[in-house]
């Protein structure tokens, strides 16, 4: 059998986007190589039928529902665990996001699968899936074949497009799952807390996004005052390492676990371009970095790249550009 | 409580990587040092001995990798760890994540630690999930990318970024916990410390002292097969300024932006 189990990940009763495109690409390579896309939701009341069904629309056949908790890997490892062992999935394939990746690799170890992670593109060869993953700071990709009875795929964010919905809706199967002790020792305790003010960036033309490089939380006046010349439609951004320090809320965040932009005009100040922060802006039109190091990663995606030392240039820049709008 | 610690060498951040086009893997050659990301995790276990909230009996490095590897046992030492595990062998080399994460999980079975701390990625693996693949060998609970390690009685909450925005997880010992970059800022080692490193216990293990299946690690045992290596798409490269006069880099900049009509 060629057929290919895919995780759905939901939260306050809507699925998450990487999932659905997650859904969308299982199905279509599964079609490929003559199977049918199947996927797996955990979770407790909140999963009603309806909203299982409705993966159908995105090409899932079946849906396995288990009663489980949420937001947790390891639980929906043994759910994988079962259905694969009773169905004989050939292909499991997880969204980008930190639980697919969790989940994925656990699966790995379970099911004696090959696991690849932030794969950009899969494609069908004759009866088996490949999948592709850019290594080495996206210089290269590299291809990955898998042997043995379960190929584990696990998504960049952002990497599996979303198709218009449509179609039949999916068969909902309960299955009533064991769950293993280890998973049962851990418990969500609190989810999805949102730290800091609620900004929006979502909307912005124009970001200026700050890093470590601003050296301290104040450091973020600067990336404000140059927002602020630039006017209205602008705002400010943040990495991951910022706001896992506290200098910055979480809703300005960019990346894997933060927001997804693609404003007019996105200028980075010390901010070194790790992948999981280049996910969440690499479309952005225009690209300017401000970094100390010449071989940050950033500038390798930038289009215009500026080496030197923020603290001189971005109050001069605020300058410059206020008396541009003033003159 | 036995905290171990899984430590890695890998290329100096500074030496370019590159696949060598011989064995089709990474050439792992020049300058090592100790993954970056580690050196979080040793100062984790550090902070948990400090904090004197558990007792901590024993911190203890281990790693998987060739000879040259022990170098990061030692670095992991004079940064705190008590003594070092070092398992290596032919058979191991090639071994995808799922391989290496099984190897490692059978030499951690010969410690029973209480507790496993990792780093968020390794600087070339970059897989994110060793820590993932470890627990469901050892039957743990486990939790990657975490950013706040608190004792609590026999558990341990923790918090970390996730989809949503950030979650506290209650997680009973024994553990498998892989901690973020931004959970603290690690110390750096004493000279006295850099010079007794070597003086410490070290243990050899080879595949077999760990119990490992060789039919399961090792280029051939891996389910995956990495190859085919191609470029990306090419993106025409930016146009890069250096800083040499600030009042000149700004009007440049200030230009381009005109130029597009983002001012
Ligand atoms: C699973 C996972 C999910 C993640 N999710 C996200 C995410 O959603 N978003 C995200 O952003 N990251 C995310 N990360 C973290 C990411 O890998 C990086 O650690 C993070 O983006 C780095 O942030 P930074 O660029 O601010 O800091 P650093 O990488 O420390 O870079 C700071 C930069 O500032 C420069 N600099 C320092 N001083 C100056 C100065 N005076 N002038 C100019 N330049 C200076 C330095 O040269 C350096 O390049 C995730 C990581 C993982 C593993
Ligand atoms: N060969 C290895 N030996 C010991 N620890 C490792 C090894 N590879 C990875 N690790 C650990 O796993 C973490 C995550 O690595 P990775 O999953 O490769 O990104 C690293 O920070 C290390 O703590």
């Amino acid at each position: 059998m060629s057929d290919v189990l895919v995780y759905a990940l939901h939260y306050q009763g809507a699925f998450n986007k990487n999932s659905l495109g997650a859904v969308c690409e299982g199905a279509a390579r599964a079609a490929e190589i003559g199977g049918e896309c199947h996927a797996v939701v955990v979770g407790g009341s909140g999963l009603s039928d309806d909203l299982c069904r409705s993966l159908g629309h995105y090409g899932a056949t079946k849906v396995f529902r288990a009663d489980g908790p949420e937001g947790l890997a390891q639980p929906v490892v043994d759910v994988f665990d079962q259905v694969i062992a009773e169905h004989g999935h050939r292909y499991a394939i997880f969204g980008g996001g930190l639980l697919g990746f969790e989940i994925g690799a656990g699966l790995a170890a379970r099911r004696q699968g090959g696991v690849t992670m932030e794969v950009t593109a899969v494609r069908a060869d004759g009866s088996e899936l490949v999948a592709e993953r850019p290594i080495l700071g996206d210089s290269k990709i590299s291809v990955s074949r898998y042997r043995g009875e379960l190929g584990i795929i696990i998504g960049r964010i952002n990497a599996f497009e979303i198709r218009e919905p449509g179609g039949a809706d999916a068969e909902v199967v309960d299955v009533a799952v064991e769950y293993s002790p280890w998973s049962k020792r851990a418990e969500l305790v609190t989810r999805g807390e949102q730290r800091g003010a609620d900004v929006d960036i979502e909307g912005a033309s124009i970001l200026v996004a700050g890093g470590r490089g601003l050296g301290r939380a104040e450091g973020f006046a600067m990336a404000e005052e140059l927002a602020a010349a630039f006017g209205p439609g602008s705002a400010v951004a943040a990495t991951r390492a910022v706001v896992d320090a506290g200098w910055y809320p979480y809703a300005a965040q960019i990346g894997q676990t933060g927001k997804t932009v693609s404003p007019k005009l996105y200028l980075a100040a010390g901010i070194s371009g790790a992948i999981q922060h280049k996910v969440g802006m690499q479309t952005s039109e225009n690209i300017v970095a401000i970094n100390k190091d010449a071989n940050a990663p950033i500038f390798e995606f930038s289009d215009l790249g500026i080496v030197g030392d923020l603290n001189k240039i971005l109050p001069k820049l605020a300058a410059a550009i206020r008396a541009r709008k003033g003159g | 409580m036995k905290i171990c610690v899984l430590v890695k060498e890998v290329p100096d951040a500074a030496v370019a990587k590159r696949i060598d086009p011989a064995s089709g893997r990474m050439d792992r050659s020049g300058e090592k040092n100790l993954n970056p990301y580690d050196t979080h995790a040793i100062e984790a276990a550090m902070l948990l001995r400090e904090g004197g909230e558990v007792q901590v009996d024993e911190i203890v490095a281990v790693t998987m990798g060739p000879e040259s590897a022990a170098r990061a046992l030692h670095k992991a030492v004079s940064l705190g760890a008590d003594r070092s595990v070092h398992l290596s062998d032919d058979a191991l080399a090639g071994s995808d994540a799922a391989a290496t994460g099984y190897a490692l999980a059978k030499a951690l079975e010969l410690e029973s630690p209480d507790l496993v701390l990792l780093g968020q990625q390794s600087d070339d693996g970059e897989c994110y999930t060793i820590g993932a693949v470890v627990a469901d060998h050892l039957k743990m609970p486990s939790l990657t990318q975490v950013v706040k390690l608190e004792v609590d009685g026999d558990a341990l909450r923790l918090e970390r970024q996730a989809e949503y925005g950030y979650d506290t997880v209650r997680i009973r010992l024994p553990a498998v916990i892989s901690v973020g970059d931004a959970i603290n800022e690690p110390r750096y080692p004493s000279l006295k410390a850099i010079m007794g490193a070597k003086k410490k216990p070290l243990v050899n293990l080879d595949a077999a002292a760990a119990g490992i299946d060789t039919a399961l690690v090792g280029a051939a045992g891996s389910r995956v097969q990495c190859g085919e290596f191609h470029d990306p798409p090419a993106k025409a490269p930016g146009r890069i300024i250096e800083d040499d006069n600030t009042d000149e880099t700004v009007a440049q900049i200030v230009a381009w932006l005109e130029e597009r009509k983002l001012i």
